[in-house]
């Protein structure tokens, strides 16, 4: 017999690789903060005020988002068939391939000060209102995660099934008492959940506090921490920042496993729209349950109004990005050198993420499937989830204290920037990669053990086929994600290494506002072709089949 | 001969004791209510799960230290036994070579087994485009090619309609006279023992019960 790879090896190189990149920094923390006064530090009002708003931004964003998103889901559930509905759909789950700084300028463009909005309020007479601050913070996410909690509840409306529709309409039940016995029922259960999936969120955001909070009345512990880092040089306020970050993404991340309701991340979004059209105008199960031209107005306003939310920042970005720099922008050498980092960071995580993602699978699938150690299984692959706990900056801080004694750590920026981002899209690649993994291997493990199929003969002639599909998918999302981010890059970036989010960051901050715009043009589109041309590659046209 | 020697095994609260010697040629009908172990029963022989106690031997050599795919034993699934990915050729050369390497004299092969079980054309389908029973016929036939003298039939029929159902008891029969495999077949339907000529084994209280 011939000499095998053990099944256990791929998972323990993984979680090598994990626990370096992660348990190291987060030692060097730890022994800095060991030395912290912390009598003082807690006693500081700069770190209380900064803890407050931290929670109450994070609260009052979560509350925003998910009464914003429940009617928009209502509206979708009860019109099942108008034309531009899928449309609209799709659309609700761009919100996570878009890069957040990119967001960012066209929400400016819209809301800020001298945005659309203000020019037609000007019309009427009326003040601009104010933007910068907690209303900046509030809308940016209301726009990022309305979306996504809107195409959640939407899920769980659309298993409704058909014959308790009709029965309603059977009973003349009316639509207030629909919401209250079938739609609320339905919703509540994903609420706990997708609240504190939006909390956390929100709670980590950086890069919207960093740009729209407007000075430090308006900043959270991420934020902070950048400051404390790049600017003030203050490592105690760092370490502090970060230790009480990293003990409250604990709670939050236990808080979640009680909860669990399997839709930790909301990854949901990704899997393909569900065959919505669950009944045409003729045999449509829900048709007359909301009589009226009353209702026919409400819906339609309410639609026109979420759509708009989301679409008028895309479509201010696309108008602004055609100016008069856009020409000397795209032959400008700092935007090649950061369109060419851009992508260099954005593939190489994606690959070192997706490595990490299929190697600790491996093992838990034997594991899992073979073995039958389900938990031990699972507990494995929550290791993925690390960074969900060390949020980027914390991450980043650590790093910084572990590396500064070795190394310029701007120099190897795109080292580090590669690792945190690698991390940041593990959570999303395991998720996506464990379904069809473990599925089609569960229903086949008999016939593989009986045929003798393992190893490389395995992965060509069995996995590769069922898997490329979703390999492409976590790849795709993978790249999207790291060229987007703007959260590592800030912390280690500098006028030698940017990329193009650093770089939209510092145009938008100096006011150069054309160019920034065509900036963020390019990102958008670098990210749109990324995702694009990876699932083209890698996912082949050929539908594997796997049922 | 198959040797089951008093083989033991626990799962949760279930246990099983087995104790029974099988003809090399002999054709089986495995019966017994579900839940009552007779899938359990095929997977400690076709070595999916190893037993407490006890031993499996076949001409007196013992089974349990094989891996599956080494023992001398091919199975016939109640569903996936096909790759849905593969082709019918591909799927049934998998019998030959896990690799897929497969050379002119194995692709012969290959071609005379389809034929053997009426699937003349078939070869560069996709599972999905085939029927319940010529799937069925497909996986077969990579259990002939596999030339293993033990076949274990997991409830083959199960998902077969009746006539279908009629004409694969046809085809096994045919083949099992012309191959003579030992036989276990796991069945809840005892009209199907009686069309396959079958000696009855009852699986009664985690014991098997052998009926004259």
């Amino acid at each position: 017999m011939s000499l095998r790879w053990p099944w256990w090896a791929s998972a323990t190189v993984a979680l090598a690789l994990i626990a370096a990149m992660t348990l190291l920094p987060l030692g060097a923390m730890l022994r800095e903060a060991g030395v912290i006064d912390w009598k003082a530090v807690t006693n500081d009002t700069y770190l209380q005020r900064v803890i407050r708003f931290s929670l109450y931004q994070a609260f009052a964003s979560t509350a925003l988002a998910l009464l914003s998103a429940i009617p928009v889901a209502l509206a979708l559930s009860h019109k099942p068939s108008f034309p531009g509905r899928a449309l609209i759909v799709s659309l609700f789950s761009l919100s996570l391939v878009i890069p957040t700084i990119v967001a960012i300028f066209g929400i400016v463009a819209v809301f800020g000060r001298t945005g659309w909005l203000s020019h037609i309020l000007a019309l009427v007479d009326i003040e601009p209102l104010p933007f910068y601050g907690l209303p900046g913070i509030l809308i940016a996410h209301v726009f990022f995660n309305m979306p996504l909690a809107a195409r959640i509840l939407l899920n769980s409306l659309e298993s409704i099934p058909a014959d308790n529709w009709r029965l309603c309409r059977q009973l003349g039940m009316s639509p207030w008492a629909i919401f209250r016995h079938l739609e609320w029922h339905r919703m509540k259960h994903q609420l706990p959940a997708l609240a504190l999936l939006i909390f956390t969120l929100c709670f980590t955001s950086f890069a919207i506090v960093m740009t729209l909070g407007g000075g430090p009345r308006s900043t959270t512990i991420e934020v902070a921490i950048y400051q404390a880092l790049r600017f003030d040089f203050d490592i105690t306020l760092a370490v502090a920042l970060a230790c009480i970050q990293l003990l409250i993404c604990l709670s939050l991340m236990a808080l979640s496993t009680l909860l669990r309701h399997d839709n930790t991340m909301g990854f949901d979004i990704y899997k393909a729209p569900l065959k919505i059209n669950s009944g045409t105008h003729e045999n449509n199960p829900r048709q007359g349950l909301w009589p009226g031209a009353a209702w026919h107005m409400t819906h339609a306003g309410v639609l026109l109004f979420s759509t708009a939310l989301v679409v008028t920042p895309l479509l201010a970005l696309l108008v602004s990005s055609f100016n008069s720099k856009t020409l000397s922008v795209l032959a400008d050498t700092t935007t090649l050198s950061a369109l060419s980092n851009t992508l260099a960071v954005a593939l190489s995580a994606a690959c070192l993420s997706v490595a990490l993602g299929l190697a600790l699978l491996q093992s838990t699938r034997y594991l899992r499937i073979r073995l039958a150690r389900e938990r031990v299984g699972q507990w494995v692959q929550l290791t993925g989830n690390i960074i969900l706990v060390l949020p980027p900056l914390v991450l980043g801080t650590g790093l910084f204290l572990l590396l500064r004694p070795l190394a310029d750590v701007f120099s190897i920026a795109l080292t580090l920037v590669v690792m945190i981002n690698s991390l940041m899209a593990l959570p999303f690649v395991l998720r996506i990669l464990d379904a069809p993994m473990m599925n089609a291997a569960h229903a086949q493990d008999r016939l593989l053990r009986s045929l003798g199929i393992q190893g490389w003969n395995r992965w060509r002639h069995i996995d590769w086929p069922q898997l490329r599909k979703p390999l492409a998918l976590a790849l795709a999302l993978a790249a999207t994600l790291a060229a987007g981010d703007l959260s590592a890059i800030a912390l280690f970036g500098s006028e030698r290494v940017r990329t193009l989010p650093l770089l939209l960051y510092q145009r938008m901050g100096s006011y150069r506002l054309e160019e920034a715009a065509v900036t963020a043009g390019i990102l958008l589109l670098s990210c749109l072709c990324l995702f694009a041309i990876i699932q083209w590659i890698v996912g082949g046209r050929e539908h594997a089949r796997t049922r | 001969m198959l040797e089951l020697d008093r083989l033991e095994l626990s799962i949760g609260p279930n246990r099983w004791e087995f104790d029974l010697s099988l003809d090399t040629h002999g054709v089986h009908a495995l019966l017994g209510r579900s839940g009552s172990g007779k899938s359990t029963l095929l997977n400690l022989i076709a070595g999916f799960i190893q037993p407490d106690k006890g031993d499996i031997r076949w001409n007196a050599e013992s089974l349990l230290p094989l891996e599956p795919a080494h023992r001398p034993v091919t199975s016939l699934f109640q569903q996936q036994n096909l790759f849905n990915h593969l082709s019918v050729r591909q799927n049934v050369g998998l019998g030959i070579d896990p690799g897929l390497k497969l050379n002119d004299r194995q692709i012969h092969a290959i071609q005379s087994v389809l034929d053997d079980v009426g699937l003349s054309g078939q070869e560069t389908k996709l599972p999905g485009t085939l029927s319940g029973g010529e799937q069925q016929r497909v996986a077969l036939a990579r259990s002939l090619l596999r030339q293993r003298p033990i076949l274990l039939l997991d409830e083959p029929f199960s998902a077969l309609d009746a006539q279908t159902r009629q004409e694969m008891i046809t085809l096994l029969r045919q083949l099992i006279d012309r191959h003579r495999p030992c036989v276990i077949m796991v069945t809840h339907d005892e009209d199907d023992a009686i069309a396959m000529q079958a000696e009855v084994l009852r699986l009664v209280d985690g014991r098997v019960v052998r009926e004259a």
